[in-house]
């Protein structure tokens, strides 16, 4: 329970960070700290150096230009959970962001140092990939945006090269006819995701060219784009491509949900997560529970 | 409100320096000259060490000094075991402070690193090499009674073979339980099941801890320890480490709960003693979290085969079972009597059972010593009766409460025997569950009930009728059941000539509160302000002896001695008051800190008068000493017995297998409150920890031994967010042998309250078919259950 010797440094900005990283090969980055300090008291990670990025000002903060939020890697869980333009424009991750830990892990741990570790059993990366984000990655060479989908490459790895620094994450904001859930089964000790589901849905008129032509014909509701991605049981959240196809273009409905939750047994899988508490296997079982609740859910607050 | 009164709510006095951080413990202690200790620990559960080198540890920055157990032998005495069941076979295996050849559980001491810093202790320790040879390991009761399973142990201390890994074999019997199944077998029902209480983790806040001061001149030594009882610590202290009893100071200053793991005396205490005799300076040395998890004593960890035999109308025959009780690598202080006489003795409940036989082996595993974890023994009774209860009247349909009323031992005030020979105090039982019943609607949830699930979602009703025994207890009985102590208590109470008051007790509370409830004994047997009532406990240097605060024993029994003390006060005082009065002490009356002659009420000597008065001692009564204080030994006459029932509400989801516990009612009877809201507290924590049980808790081992709830990552304790709000409601019956009539509050919630969920949890499930799933109930052990009772 006592970290290893190490060396400890502070950056005030992001290129002075990313002058000590390059500084000191195999240092790691501190942010709030609810990842990496349990993993240095362990013995778990034992780098030479540790570079502080907790203070930098640039990282921090939330806000709205155009079509986009943007989300500084520093801002803390508790400040995402409570901000009114997340919940506006992604309310699954203001759902997510108030479900992770408690109170203390969630008033220090960082958005950027939750998707830099990539914990198989995060919430928020899962919810990430349903809302389609771009995180912007400040390396050696200038800043670049990369796509959500493809970061997660498995158990706590990711596409950041050991001298890439996260430094925002940016999500489409919610069109008036979109809705979105993040639904968990926690265990009860960590309160990691056993099961995580993040649905995105938004809402078309169905019927196609056929209804507006055909006076007196249904114009029912219909899902006209589904985003699904599911955490905790695979090693990387994942969006559920069958759940998705599944959704196109059919109403809005139990039945519908009901039906495309059972198609995300094949989004999983062999390679399940499972422990002494759930094994792969049971969770695999219940994950259309947990699918459907999401669905329904994200769907209540479309429009 | 008057603070003055027994039964006011007052708030604890404890809780400012709790709640604020000022509190000190023992790792808050710092000493000049003071350096660090940090254990290694086997990282294997059973194996031989073959090598052990120390040297790059001896090297490293900061390291005083390295010791292995080939330092400690001889320096350090076994590890005592000090309940000796008697009439039992009880084999004591050798429990070394160091392990020297053979470790037997993860957690086992292998070496000790002192160093000026702490974290180059435990950064020591990472170099210390050892080779073990493995050996195969056993950690289920069961298993490591089996005829096939590794042997820990080859022989005891006296030197005789333990065979079978057997520990003890200890029975219970009465009435003519055979009898009872062959005429159920014939012509009534009998009902078998095999109950697993599963292994769990106390979880004190605190981590357990020591520092230990020897002065090489004086040969005096002075042990910080976390303990809930430092007389019997400053005891065994002196038998392990060889510091007599009179040069020996034992201090629990701050205690951040126990739940029953903080009795046992530790190896790591006596070896950081060890060391500051070894250098001649103050060691520190506390324990971490993961070092909690596989070194302090665990709890429960039973494996019941249990037989109920009845009549066709539900009246209850004879009980019958066998109990494998995991006892871990060694026998921990007072492990032997957990679940024997604090189990087999309660097995007939609340209930009126002619016969029963119980047979509990005691068996050495590969796991963590097993000690008492609050309720100790009597929740694993309470589970076991409560269950068959519910499942004989699924068998007769009938209610479980309908089951409990035809078995009820009938109202007593003044003493009841029951067929295990104790004899309970007084109750009434179907008194507490009328009660219950009604206040909760009972018959309002079960009509609910049938109307079938809601969303999938199934609601079951969970009913625990419990009596239990606390207040230990009566020194001849602690004698005759082997127990290596006395069970009496001790007060002194001084009045100083202000009317302030000290009093310095034995007993050792820690978290209970009982700094507030005893000023308030005080304060309304001689009417000073609570507030001016100093309560010293914790110290074997300033206080008289005591045996320390566990089994729901110190208002039982502390308290009793404070009553009896300050009302020897009270009787001094009025002699007193007379002489000054210049009355006859006939004639006196008292009334609320107030002495006067008869009809005379506004011409008093108050409290306060006559302490100044005794104090100064210019003008006593012929005879009478100076001062004003008294003390007592008090031995209580029998143990007491609370009681209560408690009603579980859960609903289960059927889809998922996820128990979601809607509604909680406890109505407990402890005799007459001296606090009632910090019975409500007590009544809430012992509830939670029961659940828990139910719930979530469960330490599990791997195949080789290793814990794998290692970690508050893994091991599920209670939340508030998981739990409702709980009803507490109570009934008072005093205990007619305690002078202030009162019973034991402390582990009451928890012996119910494991019960009550179980059978709510069962009763949801019932309509799916399922009839047994072992605890916690996991999400995933219902869902399986769900699925397989589909299945067949």
């Amino acid at each position: 329970m006592f970290a290893a010797d190490f060396d400890y440094y502070r950056a005030d900005s992001v290129a002075a960070a990313g002058r000590l990283l390059a500084e000191h090969p195999g240092a790691k980055l501190l942010a709030g700290g609810h990842s990496l300090i349990p993993l240095l008291k362990l013995r778990l990670s034992a780098p030479a150096a540790v570079i502080d990025i907790g203070r930098i000002a640039e990282l921090r903060g939330i806000s709205v230009d155009g079509g986009t939020l943007r989300i500084g890697a520093l801002t803390t869980h508790a400040e995402i959970a409570a901000s009114a333009d997340v919940q506006r424009h992604a309310r699954a991750l203001a759902e997510a962001a108030g479900q992770i830990g408690d109170p203390a892990v969630r008033n220090r741990g960082t958005i950027g140092g939750n998707i830099a570790h990539a914990d198989p059993a995060s919430d928020l990366p899962t919810v990430l990939q349903a809302l389609g984000a771009t995180l912007d990655i400040a390396g050696p060479h200038g800043e670049r945006p990369v796509g959500i989908d493809g970061f997660f490459q498995g158990v706590m790895t990711t596409a950041l090269a050991a001298d890439d620094l996260l430094t925002a994450i940016r999500i489409p904001t919610a069109g008036q006819s979109q809705g979105s859930a993040y639904v968990k089964f926690p265990h009860p000790a960590s309160r990691y995701a056993v099961i995580g589901v993040a649905a995105s849905l938004t809402s078309g008129t169905g019927g196609g060219w056929r209804t507006v032509l055909t006076p007196g014909a249904s114009r029912e509701t219909v899902c006209s784009n589904a985003s699904v991605a599911i955490g905790g049981l695979v090693p990387a959240p994942a969006r559920c491509g069958a759940v998705e196809q599944a959704l196109a273009g059919k109403p809005l409905s139990d039945e519908t949900f009901a039906e495309a939750a059972a198609a995300v047994g094949g989004d999983l899988g062999d390679d399940l997560l499972g422990d002494v508490f759930a094994s792969g296997e049971y969770r695999k079982a219940v994950a259309p529970v947990y699918v459907r609740r999401a669905l329904a859910a994200a769907a209540s607050r479309v429009g | 409100m008057s603070t003055r009164i027994f039964g006011s709510g007052i708030r604890r006095r404890e809780d400012p320096r709790l709640i604020t951080g000022s509190a000190t413990y023992t790792a808050d202690i710092r000493l000049p000259g003071m350096a660090h200790a940090a254990m290694l620990r086997s990282s294997h559960a059973h194996a031989r060490i073959t090598r052990i080198d120390t040297s790059a540890a001896a090297a490293a920055p900061g390291v005083v000094a390295v010791y292995t157990g080939t330092d400690t032998e001889g320096a350090l005495q076994p590890m005592p075991c000090a309940w000796l069941l008697p009439d039992a076979g009880l084999k004591i295996a050798p429990y070394p402070c160091i392990a020297k050849d053979v470790v037997r559980y993860t957690g086992d001491i292998v070496a000790v690193v002192v160093a000026e810093r702490l974290h180059q202790a435990h950064d020591a320790v990472e170099l210390i090499e050892v080779d073990y040879e493995p050996l195969p390991a056993v950690t289920d009761p069961e298993q490591a009674a089996g005829a096939d399973a590794p042997q820990l142990h080859a022989k005891d201390l006296n030197g005789d073979a333990i065979e079978g890994n057997q520990a003890f074999h200890w029975t219970v019997a009465g009435g003519d339980v055979d009898a009872a199944f062959a005429a159920a077998e014939a012509d009534g029902v009998v009902i078998k099941e095999r109950i697993l209480q599963q292994r769990l983790i106390p979880n004190a806040m605190e981590t357990r801890g020591a520092v230990a001061q020897y002065n090489r001149a004086s040969g005096e030594l002075t042990l910080w320890n976390t303990t809930q009882n430092p007389h019997i610590v400053r005891f065994l202290c002196s038998v392990v480490t060889g510091v007599p009893e009179d040069k020996l100071r034992v201090i629990a200053p701050e205690v951040g709960g126990g739940f029953g793991s903080k009795i046992a005396a530790y190896p790591a205490d006596f070896v950081t003693v060890f060391c500051s005799k070894m250098l001649g300076r103050p060691i520190r040395w506390t324990e971490t979290r993961s070092e909690n998890y596989q070194a302090t004593t665990h709890g429960r960890d039973h494996v019941q085969d249990v037989e109920l035999a009845a009549t066709k109308d539900g009246k209850i025959t004879g009980l019958r079972c066998t109990v494998r009780a995991g006892m871990g690598a060694y026998l921990s202080t007072a492990a032997p009597g957990i679940p024997t006489i604090l189990h087999g003795l309660m097995l007939s409940g609340c209930y009126d059972i002619p016969a029963l036989k119980e047979d509990v082996y005691g068996v050495y595993t590969n796991g963590v010593p097993v000690e008492a974890y609050r309720g100790a023994g009597r929740p694993e009774a309470t589970f076991m009766l409560e269950r068959l209860i519910d499942m004989l009247a699924h068998k007769l349909d009938l209610d479980p409460a309908d089951v409990r009323r035809r078995n009820f031992i009938p109202k007593f005030d003044n003493g009841h025997e029951v067929v295990t020979t104790l004899n309970y105090d007084s109750g009434d039982y179907p008194g507490a569950l009328a009660k219950l019943l009604e206040h909760t609607g009972y018959q309002a949830l079960r009509e609910k009930q049938k109307a079938g699930p809601a969303n999938g979602r199934y609601l079951g009703l969970g009913l625990s009728s419990y009596v239990e025994i606390c207040g230990l207890g009566p020194s001849q009985v602690a004698g005759a059941i082997g127990f290596q102590g006395g069970l009496w208590e001790s007060a002194i109470v001084r009045v100083h000539p202000t009317g302030k008051v000290h009093v310095f007790i034995g007993a050792s509370p820690h978290g209970q509160g009982e700094e507030t409830t005893f000023a308030q004994i005080v304060a309304s047997e001689i009417g000073v302000d609570a507030g001016d009532v100093k309560i010293v406990h914790g110290d074997t240097d300033a206080t008289p002896m005591g045996w320390g605060t566990y089994g729901s024993r110190t208002t039982a029994v502390g308290g009793a001695a404070l009553a009896v003390a300050v009302r020897k006060i009270r009787d001094k005082a009025k002699v007193l008051a007379a002489h000054l009065l210049e009355a006859s002490v006939e004639d006196m009356e008292y009334e609320d800190g107030r002495f006067f002659v008869k009809g005379s009420p506004d011409k008093a000597k108050t409290i306060q008068d006559v302490a100044l008065m005794a104090n100064v001692a210019w003008d006593l009564p012929e005879g009478m000493e100076a001062g004003l204080e008294a003390s007592t030994f008090y031995d209580p006459p029998n143990f007491v017995f609370p009681y209560g029932a408690h009603l579980a509400v859960v609903e289960v989801d059927a889809a998922t297998g996820h128990v979601e516990l809607t509604g909680y009612t406890a109505l407990d009877d402890c005799g007459p409150q001296i606090n009632p809201v910090i019975v409500e507290g007590q009544v809430h924590g012992g509830v939670v920890q029961g659940i828990g049980q139910a719930l979530w808790e469960g330490a599990a081992y791997d195949e080789s031994g290793q814990l794998v709830t290692g970690s508050l990552l893994d091991y599920a304790l209670p939340r508030a967010d998981g739990l409702p709000p709980i009803d507490v409601i109570s009934t008072v019956t005093p205990s007619p042998h305690h002078p202030l009539g009162v019973k034991g509050i402390g582990e009451a919630g928890t012996i119910a309250s494991t019960a009550a969920v179980y059978n709510a949890v069962m009763d949801a499930l019932r309509p799916l078919g399922v009839t047994r799933v072992d605890m916690p109930f996991t999400p995933e052990r219902v869902w399986r259950a769900i699925q397989e009772a589909k299945g067949s």
